[in-house]
C-alpha cells in the first residue's frame, strides 16, 4: 500500500494509513528523499498515528529516512506515535536517536514553524 | 523406631523455632528423614489388607481421641500458655478455640477430608490476623496439639511398641496433612491481606497533574517496584497524550532507593516520552539514588536533571516560554 506524501507549503507530508509491509517502507523513504529535493521542501513529516505496532525494520527505517533528509537539507519529524508504541519501542532499544518527534500533525507544524522561524531571521539575506 | 521417631518430633519442635519461610525448607528434609526412617526399619508395601488394617488403627485412634478430649484439650490449651504462644488473646478464647480446633482436627483424622478444617483453617485466621496473631504462633499451636497427641499415644501404648509403630503409621501422615493445611490456609489468608493492600496503595498511586498549559508534573512517593513503575509509565504517557503536554517534570523526591530495573525503567521513561514529543525533567534525585545510578552505570546522557521540583518548574517554564514574575517587588517599598 502505496503512502500518499502531501506537499504542504515548505513541507512534505506523509500519513501512514495502515500498516506498511518493508518494501512499503522502504519506498516511501526513497520518495520522500527523492521529492525533498524535487519540490525544495524544508522538511517532511510522517505521520505514524495509525500504527500500533512498530518493528525493528521499520524504526530503523524511519531513522535511516531522518539521516537521509538531513543530508538532504531538510528536517524530519515523526509525528503521531501511540504511548503504548512508544513504551515498546524503548523497551527494545529503538530510539529513533537523534529524530525529532511531536505528539501529533499540530505539534508536528508548530515545532518547524518555530524552527523556520528562527532560522529565517538568520537567513534573511539570502532570501532577498 | 520409636528413638528415630524422637528425632523427628524434635526436628519438628525446632522447626516450630525458624521462622516460616524457613520452615518450607526445613521441613522438606524432615519429609526426607521420616521418609528414610520409615524405609530403613519397615520396608512394607501396602496391600488391600494393609488399608484395612489402617483404617482400623485409624477408628482406634479417633476413639481414644474422642475419649480423652476433655483432659488433651486441657493438657494442649496450658502447653500453649507455656510456650508463650497466643499472647494476643485472653485464656477463655484460647480454651475455646482450642476447643473447636481439636474437634476439627479430630474430625479430619477421621474422615481424612480436609475441606472443613480447612474451611476453618481460613476463618481462624481471618479472625486471628487483625489481632496480631504471627505465622510462627499458628504453626506452634498446632505442632503443639501434634505433641500432645502423639505423647498420649506413647503413653497408652507404651508396652507394645508394634501397636504404637502401626498407630504412628496411621496418626502421622494424618497430623502433618493436617498442620500443613492450617499453616498453608493461614499463610494464604496473610498473602489475600497483602495482595489486598497492594491493590489499595497501587490505587492511591501516583497522579498525574497538570500544573500550567502542556507541563505536567509526576510526583512520585514510595518504593517503586517494576509492576509499579511500569503502571507510572503507562499513565504519564497516556497523560501526555490527553494534555498535549510538551514539558514533563518528575520529581522522586520522596523516593528512598532505586534499583537498576527500575533506574533503566525511568531512562526508557524518559525516551518514550520524547517519541510523543514530551520533553522529561527529572528533579529531587537524592545523594543515595545518584550514587546508585552512577555506580550501576546507568546511561544517564537522555536524562535532564534538576536538583528539587522547584527548579525542575522553573525550568520547565522556562522551556515552555513562561517567565513568572513577582507583582509585589513592582511595588515600591514604603
Amino acid at each position: 500500500m502505496e503512502v500518499p506524501i502531501l506537499k504542504q507549503q515548505h513541507y512534505l507530508i506523509a500519513t501512514v494509513q495502515a500498516a506498511l509491509t518493508d518494501a512499503d517502507l522502504t519506498h516511501l523513504r526513497d520518495a520522500l528523499v527523492e521529492r525533498v529535493g524535487e519540490f525544495r521542501s524544508h522538511a517532511v513529516i510522517v505521520d505514524v498515528t495509525a500504527l500500533d505496532v512498530m518493528d525493528s525494520f521499520a524504526s530503523r527505517t524511519l531513522r535511516d529516512l531522518a539521516y537521509m533528509i538531513r543530508l538532504r537539507g531538510a528536517e524530519t519529524v515523526i509525528v503521531g506515535i501511540q504511548p503504548e508504541v512508544a513504551f515498546a519501542m524503548v523497551q527494545l532499544g529503538l530510539n529513533l536517536e537523534g529524530v525529532a518527534t511531536a505528539l501529533d500533525l499540530e505539534e508536528g507544524l508548530a515545532f518547524l514553524n518555530h524552527k523556520g522561524k528562527s532560522r529565517g531571521a538568520g537567513s534573511n539575506l539570502s532570501r532577498n | 523406631m520409636c528413638v528415630e521417631w524422637h528425632v523427628t518430633l524434635s526436628l519438628i519442635a525446632d522447626v516450630r523455632r525458624l521462622r516460616f519461610d524457613s520452615i518450607a525448607r526445613f521441613s522438606q528434609e524432615v519429609v526426607v528423614m521420616v521418609v528414610v526412617v520409615k524405609s530403613n526399619v519397615s520396608p512394607r508395601f501396602k496391600s488391600q489388607q494393609d488399608t484395612e488394617f489402617t483404617a482400623a488403627l485409624l477408628r482406634e485412634l479417633v476413639a481414644h481421641l474422642r475419649q480423652n478430649r476433655t483432659q488433651l484439650r486441657q493438657e494442649w490449651a496450658r502447653r500453649i500458655q507455656e510456650a508463650q504462644l497466643l499472647t494476643a488473646m485472653s485464656e477463655e478464647e484460647i480454651f475455646a478455640e482450642a476447643t473447636s480446633v481439636y474437634d476439627n482436627y479430630v474430625e479430619a483424622v477421621e474422615t481424612g477430608t480436609f475441606e472443613a478444617l480447612q474451611a476453618y483453617a481460613r476463618n481462624l485466621s481471618e479472625r486471628v490476623i487483625p489481632r496480631g496473631v504471627e505465622t510462627d504462633e499458628v504453626v506452634g499451636i498446632v505442632l503443639l496439639l501434634r505433641d500432645v497427641l502423639a505423647r498420649s499415644l506413647f503413653a497408652k501404648y507404651q508396652d507394645d511398641f508394634d501397636k504404637l509403630n502401626s498407630i504412628l503409621d496411621a496418626y502421622e501422615p494424618a497430623a502433618n496433612r493436617i498442620a500443613n493445611t492450617v499453616a498453608v490456609g493461614f499463610v494464604q489468608e496473610r498473602e489475600r491481606i497483602i495482595r489486598e493492600q497492594q491493590e489499595a496503595i497501587r490505587e492511591l498511586s501516583t497522579p498525574v497533574l497538570q500544573v500550567r498549559e502542556r507541563l505536567l508534573i509526576l510526583p512520585i512517593i514510595g518504593a517503586i517496584d517494576p509492576h509499579r513503575a511500569r503502571q507510572l509509565t503507562e499513565q504519564l504517557l497516556r497523560a501526555i497524550r490527553t494534555n498535549r503536554a510538551k514539558v514533563v517534570v518528575i520529581d522522586i523526591t520522596g523516593v528512598a532507593a532505586m534499583n537498576s530495573v527500575v533506574a533503566s525503567h525511568l531512562v526508557q521513561t524518559v525516551e518514550a516520552s520524547r517519541l510523543l514529543g514530551a520533553m522529561v525533567i527529572v528533579t529531587g534525585l537524592s545523594p543515595e539514588i545518584a550514587q546508585t545510578l552512577v555506580t550501576i552505570g546507568v546511561d544517564l546522557g537522555k536524562m535532564h536533571t534538576v536538583g528539587d521540583l522547584q527548579g525542575g518548574i522553573e525550568e520547565a517554564e522556562r522551556l515552555l516560554g513562561y517567565k513568572v514574575i513577582s507583582i509585589v517587588e513592582e511595588a515600591p517599598q514604603a
